[in-house]
């Protein structure tokens, strides 16, 4: 495999060529402003502000989690840094050595620590930068890619690193320093891996790494695939009883659409059910072809981690996870033709021959003026029943993806919040901040729903089916059905 | 919707009468000689002297109930919003949207004469097709009125008015509108849900329209508490 010097080349282009953007349909675009990087760490948020720090110096900063700009400050250089907050400090490890640097795999593993990730704050300034793993350039393993786990039963603190260089290595760290605890082995837990990294998940440790070719822009085969032990230390298999240590791996994200190359898994935790993922492309085709940040939604199949995708633009039914019934507009339903005597069954008795769909403007004229109310009802994929999902330029967003309009097909009639936390449909689109949704896929695959902002709200509110034919806002339940919906194509 | 009503109905009223004359109402549906008598047990016992609290669930168990007003249709396909708000809007008989009737109270609707009958449900739904198959009124093609009172012991703010009914009602509490159930329905728990009010502390009436045509009528009513939790601390106790 090739070395991680080719990627902080590549970088060093990146950050100085113009974006492009092509008109293809893709699922979903990567994140907006310059989210150019490669090897990002895990997503950390620091003084109001989310950080990533990748090959090379510096990183990558946003307000939002969705428009990325350079401006994140680290030390150190060299390879591939992770991040984790333990009590008041952010640790940082990354390889000062190793991994093709200076033509050899005489790998180090560094960690440092500040209070601060905001080069603003005076809490910013790293300390105690020093070597906790090493390789020797002959041994079957090159110290390099780092990543921390601090486990949720104990507090302990483990970091995994090595790269295609022989073994992934497991040691064990001081949390309370981040430095090697004393007398500590490393131990061989896999194989061939790159930017591997450990999480916890209900009674099991997943290893992930990043298979396939680095560096390598539109033909890189970068992936990411997991193997899982009830045991930190492993062994680690696969879902097919293949260990980490003879190469297996279940894919959890390989390329799609215009994003080739997807490796160094992060994962962000944001609560509440909803998981999320950073990960790097080796190279976005509508931007040039350059590695940049990605942030997707994590859902778990099985007792399996696997990406999701941020919800496209499009025109959707939205189903209420409750009921299976969909959300509509609030006004007379008009029925359709029958389908002849026996209200259609049989064969016909000419022709077979298409029925046209209900079109909108054989409806839309007889809708109420003004605000219409919402509900949710069978689905028959009529006009006031179809939501058009729309990203709002300039409107901000969140981890992973902007704020969206959400409006009835081919009408400006837009799902908006109310003072009392409920929803209507407003006549028009402004883009106030109640008519701007956040779409957050959970882990089951299904959809949270929530208003940028409602009016005179003192808590985050969700959509959430309030009866089984009734939608209103309320708090976000993770252990419920209530507040979780399908996007489905209508 | 107060306002609506009254500058409606007298026209919906006009409406009513030349509709009852263009549409010969369903028949009194006699039971066959060989039918065994029949009874609004077990589904139904008269309302006692005793305050009734809500099921377990919430459900509010005891309503004054008036006997079916006849409403043809021969199919639920009608019920959209505009149709149903119109029929519930008219108003079939005196002080429709503000008595509250005593047992045996009987008013008069075109040509039928109806009784107000006080009851328990036996169920933590009230089965009006049992009321009117029972009674030997008309099952089918019909429009029934319900009404309780409900005391708090507190005024609860938050609440939520939660409604299943087979077919399309209507449902108010303390005069305002509270929740609506369109279109062809089956009885489903909670499936319309009003938004936030507040239950006064002491009286509170509730009064609701159920309209069917060819089905098995019935209603569930229950209030649920800002969490989605059942309020069960509410007696309802009528006049004699």
């Amino acid at each position: 495999m090739r070395s991680h010097f080719l990627a902080a080349a590549v970088l060093l282009t990146a950050a100085g060529s113009a974006l492009l953007l092509f008109a293809q349909s893709r699922p979903a675009p990567a994140l907006a402003g310059e989210p150019y990087i490669h090897d990002p760490s895990t997503i950390m948020f620091s003084d109001g502000k989310y950080f990533t720090f990748g090959t090379g110096s510096g990183g990558l900063m946003s307000e939002d989690g969705w428009t990325w700009h350079s401006g994140a400050v680290r030390p150190g250089g060299g390879l591939a840094p992770d991040a984790i907050k333990i009590g008041d400090r952010y640790y940082i490890a990354y390889a000062s050595k190793g991994g093709g640097m200076s033509g050899g795999h005489a790998g180090a593993i560094n960690t440092m620590w500040s209070k601060s990730l905001d080069p603003k704050s005076p809490d910013f300034g790293f300390h105690d930068d020093s070597v906790v793993a090493s390789t020797d350039g002959v041994e079957d393993c090159d110290a390099i890619d780092p990543s921390f786990l601090l486990d949720p039963n104990d507090g302990k603190l483990w970091l995994t690193y090595g790269t295609y260089f022989g073994f992934i290595r497991l040691v064990e760290l001081d949390p309370k320093t981040g430095k090697r605890v004393a007398g500590n082995q490393a131990i061989n837990i896999g194989i061939d891996m790159e930017a591997t990294v450990m999480m916890y998940r209900e009674g099991w440790y997943y290893l992930l790494g990043t298979h396939g070719t680095c560096c390598d822009g539109a033909n890189s085969t970068y992936n990411i695939r997991v193997s899982r032990s009830r045991k930190v230390t492993g062994p680690f298999v696969d879902n097919v009883g293949i260990q980490a240590l003879k190469g297996g791996g279940k894919l959890v994200v390989g390329a799609s659409g215009r994003f080739v190359g997807v490796g160094h898994f992060g994962l962000m935790d944001l609560g509440d059910g909803v998981q999320k993922f950073s990960c790097h492309y080796e190279a976005d085709l509508d931007r040039s072809g350059r590695s940049v940040l990605d942030i997707r939604p994590l859902l778990w199949n099985n007792g399996w981690p696997v990406a999701g995708d941020n919800l496209p633009e499009g025109t959707y039914e939205i189903q209420s996870e409750r009921s299976g019934f969909a959300l509509e507009l609030g006004v007379d339903f008009v029925r359709m033709d029958r389908g002849g005597r026996g209200g259609g069954r049989g064969a016909p008795a000419g022709p077979v021959t298409p029925v046209p769909a209900q079109e909108l403007a054989q409806v839309a004229k007889d809708w109420p003026a003004g605000n219409l109310e919402i509900r949710i009802g069978d689905f028959l994929s009529r006009p006031h029943q179809k939501w058009t999902v729309t990203p709002v330029a300039s409107a901000g967003g969140y981890p992973g993806s902007p704020y969206f309009k959400i409006t009835i097909a081919g009408t400006e009639r837009a799902l908006a919040a109310t003072a009392d936390a409920e929803v209507v449909a407003v006549p028009t689109f402004t883009g106030a901040p109640e008519q701007l949704w956040r779409i957050d896929q959970l882990t089951d695959g299904t959809y949270r729903i929530m208003p940028k902002a409602a009016p005179d709200a003192r808590q985050p509110l969700a959509l959430v089916a309030v009866g089984h034919s009734t939608p209103t806002l309320a708090k976000f339940d993770p252990k419920s059905d209530l507040g979780r919906w399908n996007f489905r194509q209508p | 919707m107060h306002t609506y009503r009254k500058i409606v109905l007298p026209a919906m009223g006009v409406l009513a009468v030349l509709a009852f004359q263009t549409f010969s109402p369903a028949p009194t549906q006699a039971a066959p000689a060989d039918d065994p008598p029949r009874s609004i047990a077990p589904y139904f016992t008269l309302a006692n002297s005793s305050p009734k609290v809500p099921d377990a669930d919430g459900f509010l168990q005891r309503w004054l109930l008036l006997e079916p007003i006849n409403k043809p249709n021969r199919t639920n396909t009608v019920f959209t919003d505009t149709y149903v708000r119109a029929a519930m809007n008219t108003e079939y008989f005196p002080n429709q949207f503000t008595v509250v009737p005593r047992n045996g109270d009987k008013v008069k609707v075109g040509d039928q004469e109806l009784a107000w009958h006080a009851l328990d449900s036996a169920n933590f739904n009230v089965k009006l097709f049992r009321l009117a198959h029972g009674l030997n009124k008309t099952t089918y093609g019909v429009l029934f009125w319900a009404v309780t009172v409900v005391d708090s012991p507190r005024e609860i703010k938050n609440a939520r008015m939660a409604v299943g009914s087979n077919s399309a009602s209507m449902w108010w509490l303390n005069g305002k509108e509270a929740v609506s159930l369109f279109g062809d329905r089956r009885m489903v728990m909670d499936d319309c849900v009003s938004k936030r009010l507040t239950l006064n502390k002491g009286r509170n009436v509730i009064r609701g329209a159920v309209i069917n045509g060819p089905g098995l009528s019935d209603f569930c009513v229950r209030f649920v508490d800002e969490n989605g939790g059942p309020i069960k601390d509410l007696t309802t106790k009528f006049e004699n």
